[in-house]
């Protein structure tokens, strides 16, 4: 008998549920075969924030001890399998305290399999993931991002699937017989087991090089010792300043703490429309993160390091599209747009309106008695 | 960026210039140092024994004598977490409580300590609920004792007067930046008049500097942060910090004893005293004003050729180790009374006992120890009873008690 380890990786919230029933799954799936398993969350952010990058693993063991080797670790490190909720996720993981970004498949095994549920395909995936210097594979499972709420738990089958896909790419964790036979243990639900099963069939991976994936150089910084640290629990103040660099003249930038920046905290970001922008300073005065920089000729420039995702800016623009969220999977980086306006206006008008034509649905959790009824029939 | 402290005082202020005497009781005592000390915020909620302190603070106030903030809360929560923000913000603070009042405060407790705020309270021990008791027991203020705060008890209105001078002085120096706790027993110390010499005005002005946050101090002209979120990486090192400033308050406090001794003639040693300690073959250990009955009965058997002394625990936090190692070193057996209880502890003992056995047991030719229940609730220690404690000490030293176990003085069965 096998054992082993899974990483679930999951928007805080929006996910808890889906992440546990994963991991409760496989550890159920695992006790069909006489293994034992436990489902555990590690979490840096509290997990029961919105949005918030947080974790779930499953261990599957022959013996206490086994067992008790993997618990012994913060969170495993070397993991057969990492399941991303969210492939907006595969930018990186920052819940860890802010101690920077740590890439997706970090704690995945050499040779192991990074799991995504993801519309993308697998070319365009890569390009978001850092590259991890060892070989492992990529499957997706073909859904948009499943998003519940803290009371509520949108049962739309991606946790089934996740575990027929898993079975599929990890066998030697748990066998798909094991596997829809928990499902079935647990749910009392034919559909539940055929969507696994059918997830099961049309799983496939793609080999990924060591060298393969993004080439950002993941944000970090060394933390401090004791003696380096300022006493009595002090932060200082981040000093406002003009921007000094070429081009920037009289651009203005908010202090800003170097140490804590938000890259895969949000799932979506303002795209900003400069041609019908009336500086009107509302997004800037609103934004909860501080996140716009004012440019040398006075318009509002969401930073990239800043912007946690809201969408305050958008509900406070007076102007009719003016400023648009959009989930992050239509972004690779994290550039100016108004320095991409600035560079060439009509490509930047193109690319703007590929970006919000291209809007998928971005619901965080449930807003209104209704909603979820609702999201069901327009998907079905 | 100078942010203004707000202990800078009034020059047109006029100023006594010599010690005089009054009859006041503990209590009082303490709303002298507070006037002298020339503190900024103080806040008040009423609870016995502690709120004698409030009434004489008031007292002050209306006559003139005292200028200050001094705001009534709506419970103990409140009232130490106002002087915690006053703190930031760079006042001198004194507030205080009493039993289950300092416990309704004790979040506020727990984030001063860490927070490094110099906070200075005065305990007015009592028994902790329930049954509703006025009477003193130790256990309401050693409930901090592992957070950062410093801890003293004191024996006398005088010492009381005194150390609260001292507490600033220490709790504000940049070295330590902790609160500090100033028990005064119920009823004993805190409804007891006695004469007490008042310093004046320049005496404490020469002892006491103002209080300076310097650049830690919470002012729009110096934007920090305090408090913030941190996870397992971070924690550790800021607990360290804690550690650290724990362990430089010795240092801080044996300064500060000294030049109280230089310019005020008085203080004695700081941490402990040693009474007929010279040749003391059985040594009783205890607390605050249980030395009375302890040293009227030490003198009494000194008398009759016993060699029996006595050591008082001044400071609780920092722990006295090394004074008690020192102080200890050449007796058979200690009897530790405990003022407190330590229910389910080792050896069932109360809380002074526990920390002295730890802290004696790395010393060579330790001494056996004896720990003992006394005058809980208030309830009186007589000379006889530390006699009888004596006699069961000396048993111990030996072997003819058991002193793995701890013995109730005084307690009907």
């Amino acid at each position: 008998m096998s054992t082993g380890s899974v990483e679930v990786i999951y928007r805080g919230i929006f996910q808890k549920t889906l992440a546990k029933n994963i991991c409760r799954g496989i550890v159920f799936a695992a006790r069909k075969e006489g293994k034992i398993g436990i489902a555990f969350g590690r979490y840096g952010d509290s997990p029961e924030r919105n949005g918030i990058p947080a974790k779930q693993f499953a261990v599957v063991s022959n013996t206490e001890d086994e067992l008790q080797e993997y618990l012994s670790r913060y969170e495993p490190n070397n993991n057969d399998v990492t399941i991303s909720c969210d492939d907006t996720l595969c930018k990186g993981v920052e819940s860890w305290a802010w101690y920077g970004l740590q890439p997706i498949n970090k704690l995945l095994a050499k040779n192991g399999t990074l799991l995504v549920v993801s519309t993308q395909s697998a070319n365009k995936l890569i390009k978001i993931i850092h590259r991890k210097g060892a070989p492992y594979k990529l499957a997706t499972v073909k859904a948009a991002a499943s998003f519940s709420g803290l009371w509520v738990y949108k049962d739309d089958h991606t946790d089934v699937r996740l575990l027929g896909a898993l079975a599929k790419v990890a066998p030697h964790i748990v066998s798909i017989d094991s596997i829809l036979s928990a499902i079935k243990d647990q749910w009392k639900n034919d559909k539940k087991v055929a969507s696994a099963k059918k997830a099961y069939d049309d799983a496939s991976t793609s080999p990924v090089g060591a060298e393969q994936g993004s080439e950002e150089i993941p944000f970090s910084f060394d933390l401090p010792g004791w003696t380096k640290m300022e006493e009595g629990l002090v932060i200082r103040g981040q000093k406002s300043e003009q921007k000094n660099v070429a081009g920037w003249e009289g651009g203005y930038v908010p202090g800003r703490n170097e140490t804590f920046k938000k890259f895969s905290t949000r799932t979506m970001r303002p795209a900003i429309n400069f041609d019908t922008c009336t500086k009107c300073t509302l997004c800037w005065l609103n934004c909860p993160d501080t996140c716009f920089d004012i440019s040398p000729d006075g318009f509002y420039d969401a930073n990239m390091q800043a912007c946690c995702g809201c969408g305050v800016c958008e509900a406070v623009c007076p102007v009719e599209d003016c400023i648009t969220m959009v989930n992050e999977e239509a972004f690779e980086d994290n550039n100016s747009q108004w320095e991409m306006w600035r560079k060439d206006k009509k490509k930047y008008a193109v690319w703007l309106t590929e970006k919000i034509s291209n809007k998928p649905a971005r619901s965080h959790g449930f807003h209104h008695v209704g909603q979820y009824a609702e999201e069901i029939a327009n998907e079905s | 960026m100078s942010p203004k402290t707000a202990t800078a005082r009034n020059p047109d202020k006029p100023r006594d210039t010599g010690e005089h005497e009054e009859l006041i009781s503990g209590s009082e005592a303490i709303a002298h140092a507070c006037r002298l000390a020339d503190v900024d915020v103080i806040t008040a909620y009423p609870i016995r024994p502690y709120d004698t302190v409030m009434q004489y603070v008031a007292g002050m106030i209306s006559n003139g004598d005292f200028d200050c903030e001094y705001i009534v809360a709506e419970s103990e929560h409140s009232q130490f977490e106002i002087v915690k923000h006053a703190s930031a913000v760079g006042a001198r603070v004194f507030v205080g409580s009493s039993g289950v009042g300092w416990f309704y405060a004790f979040e506020a407790l727990a984030v001063t300590a860490g927070l490094r705020l110099p906070m200075v309270a005065m305990v007015g021990n009592r028994a902790l609920d329930d049954p509703g008791a006025f009477g003193v027991e130790h256990n309401d203020a050693l409930a901090v004792r592992d957070l950062g705060w410093m801890l003293c008890w004191v024996e006398t209105a005088q010492e009381a007067l005194d150390t609260a001078l001292i507490a600033y002085r220490v709790a504000e120096d940049t070295r330590v930046r902790l609160p500090c706790a100033i028990s005064c027993d119920g009823a004993f110390l805190t409804h007891s008049q006695a004469i007490v010499k008042v310093p004046s005005q320049k005496m404490v002005d020469s002892f006491l500097p103002p209080y300076d946050r310097g650049d830690k101090q919470l002012h729009p002209d110096n934007p920090i942060t305090i408090a913030p979120q941190a996870n397992e990486d971070w924690l550790m090192e800021m607990r360290k910090q804690n550690d650290m400033a724990a362990r430089r308050a010795r240092g801080v406090i044996i300064e500060a004893y000294e030049d109280l001794n230089k310019k005020f003639g008085r203080g004695g040693e700081p941490f402990i005293e040693r009474y007929m300690m010279e040749d003391a073959e059985i040594a009783l250990v205890g607390m605050g004003t249980l030395a009375m009955p302890v040293k009227v009965a030490v003198r009494k058997m000194r008398a009759q050729g016993k060699k029996v002394g006595f050591v008082r625990v001044r400071w609780f936090r920092p722990f006295p180790t090394i004074e008690l190692q020192d102080a200890l070193k050449g007796v058979k057996a200690v009897g530790v009374i405990d003022r407190d209880y330590g229910f389910g502890s080792g050896f069932h003992s109360g809380v002074l006992a526990n920390e002295l056995r730890a802290a004696l047991y790395p010393s060579k030719n330790r001494p056996k120890i004896a720990s003992f229940i006394a005058g809980l609730g208030g309830r009186e220690v007589t000379a006889d009873n530390v006699v009888e404690i004596t006699g069961l000490t000396r048993d111990a030293g030996n072997g003819k008690l058991d002193d793995q176990d701890t013995i109730w003085i005084g307690v009907r069965e």
